[in-house]
């Protein structure tokens, strides 16, 4: 924008700028544009057949536009139908509340997230900072644990709830995820591990406890690492699935994941509503989507690390 | 501040008050505050969990009532449960599709990115389909795929072939699962890999490039043994991953047709959950639990993923 009156310019931008065309540079380009078309395509798919008519879709097929545009389909996610109008736009007529289920899954996330996170860290400092016996065979033990199934402790997770009385209340949904994950953990204590001590002995020296030192000095100065973690855990806790499956299924209850798995059954059959179904896929992943926009580039440079260390 | 730090054993334990003792000793309370909520955590939902699991697997329980041991009936009924062998049968291709495939595909890609795009924004837009929930996906592609009046099977007629019952038919169940779970991962995995192919020191292909190596030669000579941590390290995610392939199935075929795609994850949350049968289930995890303990094992110890070449 500077330069827009500069003369013509050098060769040396121009050729940074530019490299020579070639046939293996333009073949790689197109796979890797291929590749992202087939990452979003579907995604424009869904939004285009939740603004259609679902009668219309049938007849329009490969139309690229909404077949009818119509907004019957969201309101009919969110019960704003009454049945006879569900029905007749192809609905269930079942009564069904994404309202309640994105209640759900906003406070289901935010909690685990918020809890494990916040103890983990504490964990971290621990496991980073302090010194006390038996503490590298703790941390391997914590380690361990990322090797087994969920399913293997999700069978005795579900009886310990059970016992508790805890099905189908928000706490049973919440208990088992929110002290801890040995990722967040291990993620942390690396993190830790790495930053500079002195700071923290300075302060030390001030006579300052380590409660001090954890809250006002490691947290504000990781707050970069722990603000990915976070994002990291909550997109992994708005797509859980199973746990909630097993201890949520109470309607007033259900995560979005368990409310779109009971819409997609209840869906005629032979006649699916795909204009609802794919309404309530929409809303389920436009928070994600949403924090995506807004963190992208935190979330892709997390990859490197969360894979190789 | 900084010169008081001249001696790199100056940790702070000279300065504590407390005592003549080893710092080791007095750091033991404030530790135990700090690993109260993580380590209450980890013995309730980890720990305890992992020993009942493998406990109820040598019993018989149904939910009411107390479990009763059976000793190892629950595996000697396993092995001659034609469901299981399916199961087991069903997953393997499962993963199988899954390896090869992803691996193959995203391995391309990183190779793709890093010589012409590696900008945040095409990465970025690799990666979505990963950060969307199983269910998401399942459904997405239930709608893209529908026998009648999906997207896909539009082309596929329009182009003049049959068209494809994706979710309908035995054949295709589980490649068509398969063919969803490689969307969702191929962007993540592509991303793995590609961050090792940074980090291979660029001289080396330099010197190659002057030796007078073929691309070919550089792939495999250099490209290939360099990038094996992190190729070991994306098979095992893959193989552990795929192997508990549960939400898709649940959400759409429910292990049909028939079983043509009854997983092992949810023929145990059938047994269950379903018949109530905790004890069956818990031995079906177990046998789980060792299978990806072996598969993890074998990987790491063919693959050698501990250690890079480049030291």
């Amino acid at each position: 924008m500077t330069t827009a009156h500069a003369p013509a310019p050098s060769r040396a931008p121009i050729t940074r700028r530019r490299r020579p065309f070639t046939w293996r540079r333009t073949g790689a380009w197109i796979l890797v544009g291929i590749a992202v078309a087939v990452s979003i395509l579907p995604f424009y798919w869904v939004i285009r057949t939740a603004l259609s008519t679902n009668g219309s879709l049938a007849t329009n097929a490969s139309n690229l536009l909404p077949a009818d545009f119509n907004l019957g389909a969201f309101k009919r996610v969110f019960g704003l139908q009454t049945a006879e109008e569900a029905l007749a736009e192809g609905g269930s007529g079942a009564q069904i509340n994404f309202w309640i289920y994105l209640r759900n899954s906003v406070i289901f996330a935010s909690a685990t997230t918020a809890g494990a996170v916040f103890f983990s860290a504490m964990a971290a400092y621990a496991f980073a900072r302090l010194r006390w016996r038996g503490r590298n065979v703790v941390f391997s033990l914590f380690l361990a644990t990322m090797m087994v199934p969920p399913i293997f402790t999700a069978l005795p997770n579900f009886l310990l709830i059970k016992n508790m009385g805890l099905l189908n209340t928000m706490l049973g949904m919440v208990l088992p995820c929110i002290f801890m994950t040995p990722f967040a953990i291990f993620f942390l204590r690396q993190f830790f591990l790495n930053m500079s001590r002195e700071v923290e002995e300075a302060a030390m020296l001030d006579g300052a406890k380590h409660l001090r030192i954890f809250f006002q000095i490691i947290m504000p100065n990781a707050s970069a690492p722990i603000a990915t973690l976070a994002l990291l855990t909550f997109i992994g806790q708005w797509n859980e699935y199973f746990w909630p499956l097993l201890v949520g299924q109470d309607e007033s209850l259900r995560v979005l994941t368990v409310g779109l798995g009971v819409f997609k059954s209840q869906s005629p059959q032979g006649a699916p509503d795909w204009s609802g179904l794919m309404a309530a896929t929409l809303i389920s992943a436009l928070p994600v989507l949403i924090l995506f926009m807004i963190f992208g580039k935190k979330i892709v440079n997390s990859i490197g690390f969360s894979g190789i260390k | 501040m900084t010169t008081l730090n001249k001696n790199p054993l100056a940790t702070g334990r000279q300065f504590t008050p407390a005592s003549g003792k080893r710092r080791g000793q007095s750091d033991v309370k404030i530790a135990l505050f700090f690993i109260a909520p993580a380590m209450i955590g980890f013995t309730l939902f980890y720990l305890v969990p992992t020993l009942r699991g493998i406990y109820l697997s040598f019993t018989e329980y149904s939910i009411l009532g107390d479990p009763e041991w059976i000793g190892t009936a629950n595996y000697q009924a396993i092995a001659t449960d034609p469901l299981f062998w399916n199961a087991l049968a069903v997953t393997s291709q499962y993963v199988l599709i899954n390896i090869v495939l992803q691996t193959a595909l995203a391995l391309g890609l990183a190779i793709l990115m890093h010589r012409v795009a590696k900008s945040t924004l095409i990465r970025g837009a690799l990666l979505l389909p990963y950060l969307m929930a199983n269910v998401i996906a399942a459904l997405l592609w239930f709608w893209l795929l529908d026998y009648q009046i999906g997207i896909v099977n539009y082309f596929i007629d329009a182009f003049g072939f049959p068209k494809v019952a994706f979710f309908g038919s035995a054949e295709w169940a589980i490649p068509t699962q398969a063919l969803i779970n490689t969307w969702r991962h191929m962007g993540y995995t592509a991303l793995l890999i590609f961050a090792g192919l940074q980090s291979i020191p660029s001289h080396l292909y330099e010197v190659a490039n002057l030796d007078g190596a073929s691309p070919m030669q550089t792939f495999w000579r250099i490209t290939m043994p360099l990038l094996r941590p992190v190729l070991a390290l994306v098979l095992i995610v893959t193989v552990i991953g795929s192997f508990q392939v549960f939400d898709t199935v649940a959400v759409t075929t429910q292990g049909g047709p028939v079983n043509a795609s009854r997983v092992l994850q949810f023929y145990i949350y059938q047994k269950a959950f379903t018949e109530s049968d905790f004890g069956y289930g818990s031995a079906l995890a177990v046998i789980l639990f060792a299978i990806l303990a072996i598969v993890a094992f074998i990987q790491m110890k063919f693959l050698k993923g501990n250690d890079s070449d480049l030291d």
